[in-house]
């Protein structure tokens, strides 16, 4: 039972991971392939550590995959926002289906380098 | 049971993310692309870590783990940081 579950969540673990290279690989914008990547791969390898805790008997061990599981949760998405802002401050184009782009007066008085935005919505 | 369903079926699905990673690393158009991918490369190999961990019951290796999540986070920002500066 215990080993089925092991093997169940790396093995969901690991297909997510494959998930988020996929969408990484597919996406056609930057801000896509940043959130698809970012996400999937967070709850991937929270998932494959999840199988660790279950299948390691000692504490200290399981101590470690512990603090390592919420370090990630904690970073990830800390890491995936800085890079966003960065790329979109430094004018990194969006897809040309993109429809509202809501940080454009949110970062008025900064200043994008390229304002590269398409007239009309399309 | 385990060690077998490690090598042969949890190491081939990260060993193909892998590939695909490093496909959008050598073909990124952007700087950011290229930065999104050597994190994701990171985190496959710590789940590659995680799985040679469980695979052969060695607990010590699960440090690497975290060491290597700390590892990518620092790059992560400093990298957003340089193309933060060099943008203005």
């Amino acid at each position: 039972m215990g080993d089925l579950l092991v093997m169940g969540l790396l093995l969901i673990g690991a297909l997510f991971t494959l998930v988020a290279s996929l969408g990484l690989l597919r996406m056609p914008d930057l801000y896509m392939r940043m959130s698809a990547s970012a996400k999937a791969n967070t709850l991937g390898i929270s998932l494959m550590l999840g199988a660790a805790e279950i299948y390691f008997p000692g504490a200290s061990t399981k101590g470690i995959i512990l603090a390592t599981i919420a370090f990630i949760f904690l970073t990830n998405p800390v890491g995936a926002q800085m890079i966003a802002r960065a790329a979109y401050l430094s004018g990194v184009p969006m897809w040309r289906g993109t429809l509202v782009d809501e940080a454009s007066e949110y970062y008025r008085g900064i200043g994008r380098a390229t304002p590269d935005r398409p007239p009309e919505g399309r | 049971m385990i060690p077998a369903f490690c090598i042969y079926v949890i190491m081939p699905i990260l060993a193909l993310s892998l590939l695909l990673t490093l496909v959008r690393l050598v073909r990124g158009p952007h700087v950011a692309d290229r930065v999104i991918a050597l994190d994701l490369l990171t985190m496959v190999g710590m789940g590659m870590i995680v799985t040679h961990a469980i695979g052969t019951g060695e607990e010590v290796t699960l440090d690497m783990a975290v060491v290597l999540a700390m590892i990518g986070f620092l790059s992560t920002v400093g990298f957003a940081r340089y193309l933060e500066r060099g943008s203005r």
